[in-house]
């Protein structure tokens, strides 16, 4: 029996009011015309407000010399220096602080996480109490607590503790030492720590595939390890051992020479890796307690040992539930870095509120914040996006 | 083959090996399992003791409780006269001093309205009165004297009529409705009557206490009003937020997800900054804005982003299905969202909101960046009293105790609350 | 399936040995004096209530438990806390779980050859030969490329099987393999079971499957509170049950 082809269906006529596409084409302009009043509003209220306060606006400030000294930098800068000078002095002190704070709050925070599945009872409840502990108290409350007891406890810079030898100073100005004179040979070492990285992995390459032909497995780990280090290390050696150090000494009020870091830096530092830790320990225990049981029987009943099993079998699996909140800790002890302005530390907040007290213009300052720290949230969030969707186990 | 002696069934049931159980037996198994395991305990034990004797010798054994000033107290133990003399200003502020029962009562009311918050049998119409009767009690006290304008009372009305009209449409009878129809126009053309000029600013003045200024607030019922408020009206913002983030519109589910991302990727300190910095710019020349209330509306703000990604993971799990039955009722978006939808999202998210609002509490101590006293900054000005100076260690910990006692009951409230909302769900 | 005849096993080895076995969780004596002698090549069903101690038993078998008192021997292998040991018995034991517990992050593929590469060395290329291989004979070697999470139950649980054969054990354990799986999937693990046993592999089977037992068991064992209360040859068991509690427990579980 032949089968009529069916047409189209009729088109039924619908009155444009009821029709939810007119509908929401409609309530959509509604909201976005209702938020553009409200930014309109606001707007030239703040075009009037800046020119009755006769205000500035633009950045031609960044060209202008800032004025104010900065206690601790990286690079060179005086108060001769620009704005613009001032505010990447800040840039950089919060990347310095934000990086060591990740690596070392990570170390510690697995540390914790893993020693609070200890199946000794005293190292995980110690460990669920530092957690509980460090969790439950601002932050603030501890850079403040650690800040006083550092700048208090230690005396000042002409009674300062010395160490080894009279080479490294503690005093209330910071933890003065010594560091090794620049020299040409330096350069030489960093290529060498290039050589040796790029050679680590091409030996962990060929151990990997000298082990599918053969079965015969490798230490590359440790070897690779070795040789990043210890090529370095021979160029250091081939060229004489070159040991000529900057000193600190003391002149006048304070200590000059070899290097130093201050209190705030070590107070924030300490204070953010302390706090972020806890919580990096909950998202390890998290991920690790998510493990199914089975997975470690199975890999267990299959002879593996201990360490191959949680390398190959249990370790993917827990950082799938690990990474995502992870990532986001990163972004907190970021963006907790501006907490450094309660403590004295210069970073790109600090630079920034002085900015706006000097010259007035707030909204630009304002603006080049936003800008800096979320460029760093959204390339952490691209990148766990880009994370979750490669490693998500396929499914039917 | 079955051991003969013994019939099956009839041999005893042995108790375990005696080092296996017991306090000896639980010592042996936990602290001693292993070479490696028995070391460990040694050496926390250790540590852990010397750690704890020291800290015991200065903080209790040693400890000064009973100096009269600064001077008497140094060199010995902690200086817990420092916090006798002191803990009246670090709890309460500059609030007058007689007067302390109002700030007093105003957390006591708060903490309950939170607490009542959680409870799912309060999540109806009694949620409302609640927040109602506690919000006014706390500011009573607080301020002292309220006057309620009369926008307000007709912003109520229309938000009754409105809702009512919404909501009951296919059940209440047609009084109820016409109700709703009176309340909803009169609030409707009161507004606009007021807006436009016509009826006059009026309030109803209630002052039964002595006026106090936010300016002399400070400690404890700072740190709650700014939490608890800026968890109440981040609450429904997030929830506005949550909803088109995952809308279908192009439009709105730009603007939220641009807002939501702007206000996670900055730090509350920058936030803080602009809202103390830049809201004088925003309105008209010549209005001023209470510093406390800045705050306030930048802790709003920046809850309000975090809150709406809790609820959207929220309404992330929900299955699918009920949107599908929701729609095949016929029910219109907000009747399905108000009465299927976010019951359901909601009881699901309650334990990350909890810790949503525990980060907040803590994130509050931020706000003495910008001048405002609350309970960290208290506790800061306390040690700069040149009488007493030098006692960082005993106020610092004091203040984190306190944190510590606060944070850590809401989260123990969280957890029992994750075990009672499952006794439903589990089967 | 067709009823097995009876073997006389009297001249060969054991494969395993237990020996006044006792296990306790805390208080609760969980395995209470078992003795057990397994032959080289037998195939035992084991079965009973739950909380009987059946799976507890086969688990200290490889150590995924251990026992407090008596002495397990595998293949002339004392069990005790030497890793080394444990190590040996574990690559002669190979053990199929309920939950059948594949890697999900690996390929099929990969999943069969991490144990042979890592543990018994074997190069790459021989690994995956026999793993293809045992993948024929479980019948689906067109998802080796595939996950584990797209593949149904009785798929999972047959590369299960051949994940554990992979490792060329003396003897098989199985904890339950069908019981996590949806009915017209319980066929195709069965019938791959079967095979294995007459292809004259040792096989200690935990399972409620009472055909399977008919057709493959030389000894059915029936555990109840720890104890074994009576073991005998399938048809016997079945039959003619001596003690009062087997009787129950038969009633309960062979009317469907």
């Amino acid at each position: 029996m032949a089968v009529a082809a069916l047409g189209s269906a009729p088109r039924v006529k619908v009155a444009p009011w009821n029709d939810p596409v007119v509908r929401g084409w409609v309530f959509q302009i509604v909201v976005v015309g209702l938020v553009a009043a409200l930014a309109w509003y606001l707007v030239s209220n703040t075009i009037d407000n800046l020119n009755r306060q006769k205000i500035a606006s633009g950045f031609d400030y960044l060209g202008r010399e800032a004025g104010f000294e900065i206690g601790d930098t990286m690079i060179a800068y005086s108060p001769a220096s620009t704005y613009a000078r001032a505010i990447w002095v800040g840039i950089l002190n919060t990347l310095r602080v934000a990086v060591l704070g990740i690596i070392l709050s990570t170390i510690l925070g697995t540390l914790i996480g893993v020693g609070r599945l200890s199946p000794n009872w005293l190292l995980s409840k110690i460990c669920e109490w530092y957690v509980e502990a460090f969790r439950n108290v601002p932050l603030l409350l501890w850079l403040f607590l650690f800040y006083k007891l550092i700048s208090e406890a230690f005396p000042g810079p002409r009674q300062a503790i010395s160490v080894l030898w009279q080479s490294v100073f503690l005093s209330n100005r910071g933890l003065y030492f010594p560091v090794p004179m620049a020299d040409p040979i330096h350069k030489w070492m960093g290529v060498a720590l290039l050589v040796g990285i790029a050679g680590a992995v091409a030996l962990h390459r060929w151990a990997k595939k000298r082990q599918e032909a053969t079965g015969q497995p490798f230490p590359s780990i440790s070897t690779g390890f070795g040789v990043a280090i210890g090529l370095p290390l021979l160029v250091w050696l081939a060229a004489g051992a070159p040991s000529t150090m900057s000193w600190p000494q003391l002149k006048g009020f304070n200590f000059e020479g070899g290097t130093v870091i201050q209190p705030e830096f070590t107070a924030l530092l300490v204070g953010l890796v302390l706090y972020t830790s806890a919580f990096v320990a909950e998202i390890v225990r998290s991920g690790i307690l998510a493990l199914h049981k089975g997975q470690s029987e199975a890999a267990a009943a299959l002879g593996l040992s201990r360490g191959q099993a949680m390398r190959l079998v249990l370790l993917p699996q827990a950082l799938r539930v690990i990474v995502p909140p992870m990532t986001s800790q990163y972004l907190n002890i970021t963006k907790n870095s501006s907490l450094a302005i309660a403590i004295g530390y210069p970073d790109l907040v600090a630079s920034i509120n002085v900015t706006i007290n000097q010259t007035g213009q707030a909204i630009e300052n304002i603006l080049l914040i936003m800008a800096a720290y979320l460029s760093v949230s959204l390339s952490i969030s691209a990148f766990m996006n880009w994370y979750n969707k490669r490693i998500a186990l396929t499914e039917r | 083959m079955s051991d003969d002696a013994v019939p099956v069934g009839e041999r005893r049931q042995l108790a375990p090996p005696v080092d296996d159980s017991g306090a000896l037996g639980w010592m042996r198994r936990h602290l001693f399992s292993s070479w490696s395991n028995g070391i460990t305990t040694v050496v926390l034990v250790v540590a852990i003791g010397w750690i704890l004797s020291n800290f015991l010798e200065w903080a209790v054994f040693t400890a000064n409780l009973t100096a009269a000033t600064g001077s008497e107290c140094r060199g010995g133990g902690a200086c817990w006269a420092l916090i006798r003399e002191k803990y009246r200003y670090i709890f309460f502020g500059s609030f007058p001093y007689e007067q302390h029962w109002r700030p007093l009562f105003a957390v006591i009311a708060m903490l309950a309205m939170l607490v009542l918050s959680a409870d799912r049998r309060m999540w109806n119409w009694r949620l409302l009165v609640i927040w109602g009767v506690g919000s006014f009690v706390t500011f009573l006290l607080m301020f002292g004297q309220i006057h309620i304008p009369l926008s307000l009372f007709l912003f109520v009305a229309l938000a009754v009529g409105g809702i009512g009209m919404n909501l009951r449409k296919a059940i209440a009878n047609t009084g109820e409705m016409n109700t709703y129809r009176a309340l909803a126009a009169v609030g409707l053309v009161g507004l606009v009557l007021r807006i436009v000029g016509i009826l006059p600013a009026w309030s109803l003045a209630i002052a039964p206490l002595s006026y106090v200024e936010t300016s002399l607030w400070g400690g404890i019922p700072v740190t709650m009003i700014l939490a608890t408020y800026g968890l109440a009206f981040a609450f429904p913002y997030g929830v506005l937020l949550a909803l088109g983030r995952r809308s279908n519109l192009p439009l709105i589910k730009g603007l939220c997800v641009g807002f939501i991302e702007l206000i996670r990727g900055v730090p509350l300190i920058s936030l803080l900054i602009m809202a103390s910095v830049m809201l004088p710019l925003f309105l008209p020349s010549g209005t001023t804005i209470d510093k406390f209330l800045r705050a306030q509306v930048a802790v709003i703000l920046f809850a309000g982003a975090y809150i709406a990604e809790v609820i959207r993971g929220g309404l992330q799990s929900l299955p699918k299905g009920q949107f599908e039955a929701a729609d095949a009722m016929g029910l219109s978006y907000p009747q399905k969202t108000l009465l299927i939808i976010l019951p359901q999202a909601l009881r699901v998210v309650i334990p990350p909101l909890i810790n949503t609002f525990i980060g907040f509490f803590k994130d509050t101590s931020l706000v003495l960046i910008i001048g405002i006293f609350d309970f960290l900054n208290t506790a800061n000005q306390a040690l700069v009293d040149p009488n007493w100076a030098g006692f960082p260690g005993e106020v610092y910990l004091f203040a984190a105790f306190i944190y510590f006692i606060f944070c850590f009951s809401m989260s123990r409230y969280s957890k029992y609350l994750e075990v009672e909302l499952n006794k439903g769900t589990r089967r | 399936m067709a009823a097995k005849a009876a073997r006389d096993l009297s001249n060969v080895a054991s494969v395993i040995e237990l020996r006044s076995v006792n296990k306790w969780f805390g208080q609760f004596h969980v395995l209470s004096d078992i003795n057990l002698d397994v032959k080289e090549g037998e195939k035992i069903v084991i079965c009973g209530p739950s909380g009987s101690g059946k799976s507890t038993l086969i688990r200290c078998i490889n150590r995924l438990e251990e026992h407090q008192a008596g002495d397990i021997i595998v293949d002339g292998v004392t069990l005790s806390n030497d890793v080394k040991n444990i190590e040996a018995i574990r690559r002669e034991v190979g053990m199929v779980f309920q939950s059948f517990n594949l890697f999900p992050h690996l390929t099929i593929l990969d999943n069969l050859t991490l144990a042979p590469i890592w543990v018994k060395k074997t190069p790459k290329k021989e690994a995956e030969e026999i793993a293809m291989s045992l993948l024929n004979r479980v019948r689906i070697p067109e998802q080796a490329l595939k996950y584990p999470g797209q593949l149904s139950g009785g798929q999972q649980q047959r590369v299960a099987i051949a994940r554990a054969l992979c490792m060329r054990p003396k003897i098989m354990l199985f904890d339950e393999p069908t019981s996590a799986l949806d009915p017209e999937m319980v066929k195709e693990v069965l019938d791959v079971m079967i095979e294995l046993a007459r292809e004259g592999m040792t096989m200690l089977c935990v399972t409620h499957e009472m055909g399977f037992a008919r057709a493959v068991a030389d000894r059915v064992i029936f555990m109840d509170r720890g104890e074994i209360v009576e073991q005998n040859e399938p048809e016997e068991f079945f039959a003619n049950p001596q003690n009062e509690r087997t009787k129950l427990f038969l009633g309960q579980i062979l009317h469907h």
